[in-house]
């Protein structure tokens, strides 16, 4: 099993829900986070103070699947969330020890 | 007849008839009939439309204070501070009023000496429902509390305008102190000064006298009234005033803890803009009441009040897109609340397109205050008081000395002693103007400057006005007043 880890740009938040459901994906955990990468941050102007903050918003997706599942994962993904520009965002794949549905107490394949 | 307390008119309203007494005992009058010869001057007169407009306008100037004020620069704050300035604002306002019926009116408009009234309105004393003030017209008269209710309004509002300049870092208790000192020895002098005369039927009634009389009248007036100083509604008194007071204060105080290399956005622009609509709107009671009656100058001072603002709002809003790139809400905000700070002196004297330049104008200059020399020396007037109240008091004061010529549109100089009883036009001269002008805005800068730093430097070594470090950092709300401003 692998839980797919992407950060991306909120506004493409629906086309890679979109991209997932078709692909067979049933459920997400979805996060607002604040990071930076390459893409620099915005300038605040209030009258003569300015401020640049650093971090940018973005979403954090996570979806965990089945380890045959994750590669067609990561291909929606970095298709759907890709605009072409600096600050599209990444995907991590990490491996995924063990799942448990808390209602039945299923686990592991049958639980994602 | 019901007894007349006029403004400061009663002595000479009773010169005036022994004058003409004397007049129609001289021979050659004495010639033309047994009547005496009617006087000139129209008889006293309270109309329903006037009482009633500066009712409306003092409710107007009450809600530019709170909430309009108060919410303009709550917004500008953060949000560990929004409850003291809002708490500080209220209090004024509530303080101030106090002190206005108990010694300001008092000291600000009765005939004392050319800085400051006399006591014989102490605790309102002789001022009831039959006390009537003068207008500017001959014979026009409103209820002499109405007056009081007004110019209330005005003593509440420019002690608040100061606190925006040492915002999120002063105690409550020290501050209301400096407060009431404030008041009492800047305030009701300088609106002694500019506004205080005998009325158009006191000249009036001097001017029949003889040249002795009409002196002696004169000089009974504030001093800036007795320049010649113009401003209509408190450019120099409430603007230049409250901005210079306010600057010497955060200079006095220091920066906050971490300015400027933390960021300290402001926490609510939605709320500033609020603050800011009711400050336009209240504004109209402010700048067009000061007509104190309701007739065409009054809504001359209305338009100028609408459209200056207007150019105002509109001219920041295109600086910052040149110099920025974008034009801002705050800026906007900004350049509508300078607009009506530089039309304040001109609101009944300048000319519609007059207004529109002087809006058109001062935004960029007020702009290049709050960006660049604020930045360049570093001080910390945390909601531009000095460079918004201040500078734009400044252009205004010198502009209504420029707008004010009749070849620019302008209404020109009253005379109300050429043709007693009757208003006409006195000479103007621009330069001449421009001086006195100037010489006004430099004694209220030094008068307000000075008097305020001493007040600042004693209350500050003596109780300590400035919050501590621990204090400033845990915010203003919970350390001075144990509440917060939103529980969500």
């Amino acid at each position: 099993m692998k839980l797919v880890i992407a950060i991306i740009k909120p506004f493409k938040l629906d086309e890679v829900r979109e991209a997932l459901s078709a692909i067979g994906v049933a459920g997400m955990t979805v996060t607002e986070v604040k990071g930076f990468g390459r893409q620099k941050g915005q300038t605040e102007i209030y009258r003569g103070a300015e401020y640049s903050t650093n971090m940018v918003p973005k979403i954090k997706v996570e979806v965990a699947c089945s380890s045959d599942l994750a590669s067609r994962v990561v291909e929606a993904v970095q298709q759907a969330a890709n605009t072409g520009a600096i600050g599209d965002g990444k995907i991590f794949v990490v491996d995924l020890a063990q799942v448990v549905r808390i209602r039945t107490g299923e686990t592991d394949e049958t639980a994602l | 007849m019901k007894p007349l307390t006029k403004l400061g008119l009663g002595p000479l309203a009773i010169g005036a008839m022994i004058g003409l007494a004397a007049l129609a005992a001289h021979p050659a009058f004495a010639q033309a009939g047994a009547a005496a010869p009617a006087s000139p001057i129209p008889a006293p007169t309270v109309n329903k439309g006037d009482t009633a407009w500066m009712l409306v306008s003092t409710l107007l100037v009450l809600m530019m204070s709170v909430p309009g004020l108060a919410l303009f620069y709550g917004g500008l704050v953060r949000t560990k501070n929004m409850l003291s300035v809002l708490t500080q604002v209220l209090m004024i306002v509530c303080m101030v009023a106090v002190i206005w019926v108990c010694w300001g009116y008092s000291e600000a408009f009765t005939s004392g000496n050319p800085f400051f009234g006399g006591m014989s309105k102490l605790f309102l004393k002789g001022v009831d429902a039959n006390a009537q003030a003068a207008t500017f017209s001959n014979g026009v008269y409103i209820p002499e509390l109405a007056y009081v209710c007004f110019q209330m309004t005005f003593a509440c509002i420019t002690p608040a305008l100061i606190v925006g300049s040492f915002a999120e870092r002063v105690r409550f208790l020290p501050l209301m102190l400096f407060i009431a000192l404030w008041v009492t020895l800047v305030y009701f002098p300088i609106a002694h000064m500019v506004w205080y005369w005998d009325g158009p039927d006191g000249i009036a009634a001097a001017a029949l006298k003889g040249a002795a009389a009409l002196d002696a009248v004169n000089k009974d007036a504030g001093l800036l009234f007795q320049w010649g100083a113009l401003d209509f509604a408190g450019g120099t008194v409430v603007h230049i005033n409250a901005g210079i007071a306010g600057f010497v204060g955060c200079l006095i105080f220091g920066k906050r803890l971490g300015f400027p290399h933390e960021p300290m956005p402001p926490h609510s622009l939605t709320m500033t803009m609020i603050g800011a609509s009711l400050l336009w709107v209240g504004w109209f009671g402010f700048n067009a009441g000061s007509n104190l009656e309701s007739n065409g100058v009054t809504a001359v001072a209305f338009m100028n009040t609408f459209i200056a603002t207007a150019a105002a709002g509109f001219s920041w809003a295109m600086v910052e897109q040149i110099v920025k790139g974008k034009p801002s809400l705050l800026g906007a905000a900004s350049g509508v609340v300078a607009g009506l700070v530089a039309v304040t002196p001109a609101s009944g004297y300048a000319g519609t397109m007059g207004s529109v330049v002087l809006g058109l104008v001062v935004s960029p200059i007020c702009f290049f205050f709050v960006t660049t020399v604020k930045n360049k020396f570093g001080y910390d007037d945390t909601l531009d008081v000095f460079g918004v109240h201040c500078i734009g008091g400044i252009i205004g004061a010198l502009g209504t000395g420029i707008l004010v010529a009749p070849a620019l549109g302008g209404q020109g100089i009253a005379d109300y002693a050429a043709h007693p009883g009757t208003l006409s036009a006195g000479s103007y001269d621009m330069v001449g103007q421009l001086i006195i002008q100037a010489k006004a805005v430099l004694l209220t800068l030094v008068w307000s400057g000075v008097g305020s730093a001493i007040l600042y430097f004693v209350i500050e070594k003596t109780w300590g006005m400035r919050a501590t470090p621990e204090a400033e950092t845990m915010g203003l709300d919970i350390s001075e007043h144990s509440e917060r401003a939103y529980n969500y």
